[in-house]
């Protein structure tokens, strides 16, 4: 089992993103999805930093795929969806109509907000050319090992939700822009001010969800930390770890560890995230907040 | 004529549907393999089979939705409530999930396939995708489309497209959606339920009531006010902006519910070829009250005629109706 670190689901600087890659490159992640896949309003003003992050990551030796948006309704973003499979790089898809733009016969991966439940779906797109799935955040351990195994044995490296906030829903509305009392058009970017997205609290006053454009997600950040052990077992390929502020190089340096056998995951992130909460609810089975300890 | 596709929870309600003017009637089996899996509703094989008998006998037709995802290890649950529909007669499935749709084509070639909703496909692309590798007929399209959008979409596809027209309303792409999951361990995805009634709560605290799903805090009023039903994302929250800013209230949707009544002739000349009214869970009355409603519509539509005021205000959930998407004033 290895790391993969997924697209970035915030809006952040082109500095921002810079300097970000610059740092993975110099962790132990086996390979990364980066592009925007929240808001195609958001990727002009950092598109010029793919190119620049790919080489980056590959003179690292890193594998690196380009992914697709999750929702796809506008013209401008159908033709953003079209220019991906000409980047020269393999797709990530985070919506199946992105298949349609891939060139008969090749390789791509599937992201966490495809639905991939069962194996008739994961043979299905195994067909059609995925080498890699990242599962839904939302699946419990035993569904999991049953894809994981369907994965062996259609050629698929399954993957899953291993660190971060986790995609809960997409919608053609910004959040961010209704908390500001702007229409979508006229966003003026608020959600930069957020670069981890912004915080939801239920009217007693506890962490709920983060709103992040158009996109929720949980609030407490997911981790497997003590379920490495389980998913390993279960033929897990590789853990997915989403990129968020702070000193994301030192979590995936935490992961790498823990992977090796050698710390106590736990301990690690609470020390890198002081004042995050954690949960892994969906992988045991329960409300995805809750947190299990495994 | 524009098909008017109508919601049955029960035989009883597909009954009134059909005697009330529905052109089709869209139920489900009583299991998980359908999204609106509650305690109470849906259909036996042998209530299918009658259902199916009764509408062909009045001229109606059944579309049986199996639009939950399968489960991993399970599916056979899923592909036996495909074959058993087949068996029963039924004019169409409503399907959302890939290996099912793939199993269906394959094993059931004759069986006509409509994309749910809950497959999310809102582009061309996605349509023409599902129309080629599964030859799917139809496209239930979800609510996050103008009828601009829509019109621009029918251009491009060769498949006959269903808008909802009245009913509930999701403000987060449909089959996209892990709210209810992250709340309470239950999906519609996975398990065809959303913010289950199983797991809502209700208590009167210091001159207040509160509504909870799971023991998350959705609404609170003043006491003897009534308390909204705790969905998810049309809960009542509070969102600071970090600088001193405070917002408080429906952060994602306000509770509204769709009403498109005077955007039939619109949705008619932007070619879709079938309406939907949500509800699975209504009563008898209320699917045959709003049936009748909507034929008087579509007939009206058909003639050229101008659309009839709405007479449904009291029907729709909380006060408000909105055109939602489709005539859209938030983007």
């Amino acid at each position: 089992m290895d790391l993969t670190v997924g697209a970035n689901a915030f809006f952040w600087s082109a500095a921002a993103v810079r300097a970000f890659y610059a740092a993975l490159a110099q962790t132990p992640v086996a390979r990364v999805a980066l592009g925007e896949w929240v808001c195609s309003k958001r990727l002009p003003f950092w598109q010029d930093e793919i190119p620049h992050a790919v080489d980056t990551l590959r003179a690292a030796g890193k594998e690196v795929v380009i992914s697709s948006l999750t929702l796809i309704t506008l013209p401008r973003e159908r033709r953003q969806t079209a220019e991906l499979a000409e980047m020269g790089l393999p797709v990530e898809i985070n919506d199946l109509s992105v298949l349609r733009h891939l060139p008969d016969g090749a390789a791509f991966w599937v992201g966490p907000v495809v639905n991939v439940y069962n194996e008739g779906t994961l043979e299905w797109l195994a067909r059609r050319g995925a080498t890699r799935i990242c599962l839904p955040p939302e699946l419990p351990l035993a569904s999991v090992a049953r894809l994981a195994e369907a994965g062996r044995a259609a050629g698929v490296a399954v993957e899953v939700w291993g660190h971060g906030r986790a995609p809960l829903a997409i919608s053609a509305r910004c959040y961010h822009a209704r908390l500001h009392d702007r229409a979508k058009d006229s966003c003026q970017f608020v959600c930069a001010d957020d670069p981890d997205g912004r915080d939801v609290d239920t009217l007693d006053g506890r962490a709920f969800l983060t709103v992040n454009g158009v996109q929720t997600l949980g609030r407490a950040v997911t981790t497997v930390a003590h379920q490495i052990a389980e998913l390993r077992a279960a033929g897990v390929s590789a853990l997915r770890l989403s990129p968020h502020v702070g000193d994301f190089a030192g979590v995936v340096r935490a992961y790498a560890a823990a992977l090796q056998g050698q710390t106590d995951l736990g301990a690690d992130l609470a020390g890198l995230m002081p004042g995050a909460t954690f949960c892994d609810g969906f992988l045991a089975g329960q409300a995805g907040a809750a947190m299990t300890g495994g | 004529m524009m098909e008017l596709v109508c919601p049955a929870g029960t035989p009883a309600a597909l009954r009134a549907a059909v005697e009330a003017g529905a052109h089709a009637v869209y139920c489900g089996f009583a299991d998980e393999t359908n999204a609106r899996n509650f305690p109470g509703l849906n259909f036996s094989r042998q209530e299918m089979a009658e259902a199916v008998a009764f509408a062909h006998a009045r001229g109606a037709k059944v579309l049986v939705a199996i639009n939950t995802f399968p489960r991993a290890g399970d599916q056979a649950l899923w592909h036996r409530a495909v074959a058993d529909a087949a068996r029963a007669g039924a004019d169409a499935v409503i399907l959302a999930d890939p290996g099912l749709l793939a199993f269906a084509a394959e094993r059931h070639p004759g069986l006509r396939l409509h994309l749910s909703v809950q497959a999310a496909a809102a582009n061309p692309d996605a349509i023409n995708l599902y129309a080629t590798a599964f030859g799917v007929r139809r496209v239930v399209l979800p609510r996050v489309l103008t009828v601009a959008e829509i019109a621009a979409i029918n251009r491009e596809v060769d498949v006959e497209t269903e808008v909802f027209v009245f009913g509930g309303l999701c403000v987060m792409a449909e089959g996209r959606c892990s709210l209810s999951s992250w709340a309470t361990g239950l999906s519609p995805n996975m398990n065809g339920v959303c913010s289950p009634a199983s797991h809502v709560s209700y208590s009167d605290v210091q001159g207040q009531s509160e509504a909870r799903l799971a023991d998350w805090l959705i609404h609170r009023t003043a006491k003897g006010a009534s308390v909204p039903y705790p969905t998810l994302c049309k809960g009542c929250f509070t969102s600071a902006d970090g600088k001193g800013a405070v917002q408080t209230g429906h952060i994602f949707e306000d509770p509204v519910s769709l009403d498109a009544t005077q955007l039939i002739p619109a949705l008619q000349r932007a070619g879709v070829r079938a309406l939907k009214i949500e509800g699975r869970q209504r009563s008898r009355a209320y699917v045959a009250q709003v049936v009748r409603a909507f034929r008087a519509a579509v007939e009206a539509a058909e003639a050229g005629a101008p659309m009839p005021e709405s007479l449904l205000a009291s029907l729709t959930e909380g006060q408000a109706a909105t055109t939602g998407s489709y005539a859209k004033t938030w983007r």
